[in-house]
């Protein structure tokens, strides 16, 4: 790969002042650099607030909070992991900062606007944590189905008559409308900022993860939108899109809300899928297997993720045609599914591996996501689903695709670019200690809520009978060896800028063939002053 | 809402359950003597709740293979996963191959998941339409008198009422509301040792916490059954695990299952969609006895109903809808509005 940026210029030139930097920055690396920061601060509250109500179910019988500040907790819990961590660290965090190296652009498309994408988080987030304090606290579950999320006071029954939900909906138009921004911004970014040579078939495949990402947003949340501003429009102005007493139709906002919730959930793996391939490609040191084939997976996950959101929704009462379409569809999820898993093995077959820190990460997410992906298949059975549908092993199975998957693809890449980005190595040996750790505390948590799914607890019970001590005891001591792990984290961020060895320009080696990798570490403040020039067999 | 740590929870916590390490319990210690067969939960249990019904049978069966082909598929991918990093190692296997492509190889593993995915889905199909519609009589159970038998389930915040078509020209209708939710405060323990009397003298056995009710309901052995169900307020979900039936309780609407169990006995559910504070207090308790036992209780079941004592009453107005679940209090409310 000819590249032609000098490392050379003064880098330092062009670097403002502190406030401009940071507060009116229109930098991708530190916009991205905000990003992964925020996104520190989300999973820490989302972490301990799912700490706070596994203590709760350590032992049965109501101990530490009532039944609703038990929902409060789980609706924030889900809202934050998804909104403010998940989100903000694979797409706004290493997007913004990978990205437009990554292609050979000298920024995003539209610097000023990234800027705005990253600054409606903050309000969204302290919004959201409102809304679990203020008002009485929504306590919906994250999927704020009516008529529990609207106002019941009026109709004789207990719904959420107070401001915290308004907050909720709220922090949720903010949060949409900065992601909408932001995949605005990638889209025109990936199409019209790639340096000469760098075709759509030559980019890397993180870049394709996060141009799939960007259209699933684009295309979904303005359904979540619409279905909120329904939602307050029924709470506020007197409609009745949702209530039967007027007319409206509960299960429509079910059906909207999947609409995007089901995208939704595969805008929060996909960029882990294309963070997954750099590492597994970089650590074999061998290009990945059957590119096309993994950047054409994801663009169908993608587009089949659009048809197969009722599969949320087997026990409403659909028709039963419906649910047969719907059980058809969501296994097909599962061929180009396969075919990623599959190629990512293939990539490693004949490669010379390296075990390092994120290529364990790597590897911890493909064998936890594969678990995840196989309890999926089951779920997709509207028969069988009727016993399972809002039990914990739906919580298990999405437990295992996306806190041992999207988060685990999250450490990989943190560990993977963080020399990158700051120009400093993490200290290796708490990198390994810190993927075991994480590795047992997951599965201690998340696997023996298969057993108790199947036995028959149902999701959202601040109680449960006394049956079903056992594994929740295991659950909770995991959550505990999980906590602690994330105290290691930050242990380990802290030792890596304190004494962190200096990273060279690449420290990963002949494997690492990414633009990335041809810049400092961390990169000039302005990546590219020349565009660099890609020529074939980059990838492939 | 109250965060208050109650530390009195333990010491009252034993009255009812055998206190373990840490607060196990063993439900196996609440064994039901009186009745010949029950489905709940069992402490550290890692299985389906055993069949009741023959459509839970069908799940079972079908969840036997699903279980079988994961479980293949994983430690498939596992053991390629160690492979690789036995074989493939950078000290094992210093110079990578520069292999890229594999045409056959692709297109074996795109075939084969959609083989499988055939195999799954044939029985799913089979399964899906089963679990639709309750069966229709056949010509001889027609002959035989059997006709498919229709209870109603109406979820409201927090507890059930179910209502039954009785021959006497009205519905018997009776709200089911839990046991014994735990033993938290004075108020709480008073209930459950009070259900543990109860349950002593009418079932001669110990009142399960959170899954008892004072008004269970109850149903024929191998009696088809239609459940229509509905909510008065917001979404609840009405479920036994052990039938293998399971449907959304939703105002306005009015959904189907439908049961057949073949074992007289004691089946408990849980409600199973989010609806406010005690939706962990809302369970749904049924006894399953035979036929002669079902009319007796029918029949003084339909006697406390027209004295409107325990919770039972007789519904003669046309029929109430979910949409206006609780008519005075709608009522009342528009007239505020």
């Amino acid at each position: 790969m000819a590249y032609g940026a000098a490392h050379a210029h003064d880098d330092h030139d062009h670097v403002p002042g502190f406030w401009v930097r940071w507060l009116f920055s229109t930098n991708h690396k530190d916009i991205g650099t905000l990003y992964l920061i925020f996104a520190v601060i989300g999973g820490l509250v989302g972490l301990t607030m799912s700490i706070w109500f596994r203590a709760e179910l350590q032992h049965p019988g109501v101990q530490l909070m009532d039944g609703h500040f038990f929902n409060v907790l789980v609706t924030s819990h889900g809202l934050i992991m998804i909104f403010f961590m998940v989100m903000p660290a694979m797409i706004g965090g290493f997007g913004n900062w990978i990205v437009p190296i990554m292609i050979g652009a000298p920024d995003m498309a539209f610097p000023r606007m990234n800027n705005i994408s990253f600054w409606l988080l903050p309000p969204a987030l302290i919004l959201l944590i409102l809304s679990a304090i203020l008002g009485g606290g929504a306590g919906t579950g994250w999927t704020i189905y009516p008529p529990l999320s609207s106002t019941g006071a009026n109709f004789g029954f207990t719904g959420h008559d107070g401001p915290a939900m308004d907050m909720a909906i709220f922090a949720l138009h903010i949060a949409g409308a900065s992601s909408i921004l932001g995949a605005i911004n990638f889209i025109t970014t990936i199409f019209n900022m790639r340096a000469p040579g760098m075709t759509l078939h030559r980019m890397p495949l993180f870049v394709w993860s996060i141009l799939v990402t960007a259209f699933l947003l684009v295309l979904s949340l303005p359904v979540l939108a619409g279905a909120i501003t329904m939602l307050l429009t029924d709470r506020n102005f007197g409609t009745a899109f949702f209530r039967p007493d007027g007319g409206g139709d509960p299960i429509l906002f079910q059906h909207l809300f999947w609409f995007f919730g089901h995208p939704e959930v595969y805008i929060l793996i996909l960029p882990g899928f294309g963070m997954i391939s750099q590492i597994v490609s970089t650590f074999s040191r061998k290009p990945v297997f059957g590119y096309l084939g993994m950047a054409y997976a994801m663009v169908a996950i993608g587009f089949v993720g659009f048809i197969v959101w009722a599969h949320h929704m087997y026990t409403v009462g659909m028709d039963v045609n419906t649910r047969a379409y719907f059980t058809a569809a969501t296994m097909v999820i599962a061929v180009p599914t396969g075919i990623k898993i599959f190629s990512w093995i293939a990539t490693m077959w004949g490669g010379s591996l390296r075990m390092e820190t994120p290529m364990l990460f790597a590897f911890g997410f493909i064998f936890l996501f594969t678990v995840g992906g196989v309890t999926g298949v089951v779920l997709a059975n509207a028969g069988i689903d009727y016993v399972l549908h809002d039990t914990y092993y739906v919580v298990a199975h999405f437990h295992y695709v996306l806190s041992l998957g999207a988060v685990f693809a999250i450490f990989a890449g943190f560990y993977y670019w963080f020399p990158k980005m700051t120009g400093k190595m993490y200290p290796e040996t708490l990198g390994k200690l810190h993927f075991w750790l994480m590795f047992i505390s997951a599965n201690l948590t998340f696997f023996p809520m298969h057993f108790l799914g199947l036995a028959g607890m149902p999701r959202r019970y601040v109680d449960y009978p006394d049956a079903y001590a056992g594994w929740n005891l295991v659950a909770s001591l995991g959550a505990y060896l999980g906590g602690l792990a994330t105290l290691l984290f930050l242990f380990l961020l802290f030792r890596a800028y304190t004494r962190g060895a200096t990273a060279g320009d690449n420290p990963w080696g002949e494997g690492a063939t990414t633009l990335e990798w041809k810049v400092s570490s961390p990169p000039p403040f302005h990546t590219y002053d020349e565009l660099p020039k890609v020529e074939a067999g980059a990838h492939h | 809402m109250s965060f208050a740590f109650r530390p009195a929870r333990r010491a009252a916590f034993s009255v009812f359950t055998r206190a373990l390490p840490g607060g196990l319990t063993a439900a196996a210690a609440l064994a039901l003597s009186g009745a010949a067969f029950a489905a709940q939960p069992e402490p550290w249990q890692m299985g389906f709740q055993k069949a009741a019904t023959p459509m839970m049978e069908q799940v079972d069966e079908f969840h036997d293979l699903l279980l079988i082909l994961i479980t293949l598929i994983s430690l498939f991918v596992l053991a390629l996963l160690v492979m690789t990093v036995v074989k493939f190692r950078e000290s094992k296997n210093p110079t990578p191959s520069k292999t890229t492509h594999n045409l056959l190889l692709e297109v074996v593993w795109t075939v084969v998941p959609v083989l499988i995915l055939v195999v799954i889905a044939v029985p799913s199909f089979r399964l899906l339409y089963y679990t639709d519609k309750a069966p229709e009589p056949t010509a001889a159970e027609k002959a035989a008198g059997k006709t498919v038998m229709t209870v109603k389930a109406v979820g409201h915040q927090w507890y059930w009422s179910y209502e039954y078509s009785t021959a006497e020209g009205g519905k018997l209708r009776f709200e089911s509301r839990i046991a014994c939710r735990g033993t938290i405060d004075a108020d709480n323990r008073k209930e459950c040792e009070e259900a543990n009397t109860r349950f002593q003298a009418e079932h001669k056995r110990d009142v399960i916490r959170l899954l008892d009710v004072d008004n269970e309901m109850v149903l024929p052995v191998d009696a088809t059954v239609r459940v229509y169900v509905t909510a008065a307020d917001v979404i609840h979900a009405w479920t036994i695990p052990a039938s293998g039936a399971k449907v959304d309780a939703v105002p306005g609407q009015t959904n189907e299952t439908w049961v057949r169990f073949t074992r007289p006995g004691w089946y408990f559910g849980q409600c199973s969609e989010i609806c406010g504070q005690d939706h962990a207090f809302m369970p749904i308790a049924l006894r399953v006895v035979p036929a002669e036992d079902y009319k007796a209780w029918l029949a003084a079941a339909w006697k406390k109903a027209t004295e409107d004592s325990d919770g039972f009453s007789v519904v003669r107005e046309p029929q109430k809808t979910a949409r206006t679940g609780t008519p005075v209090r709608i009522a009342a409310a528009s007239a505020q509005r």
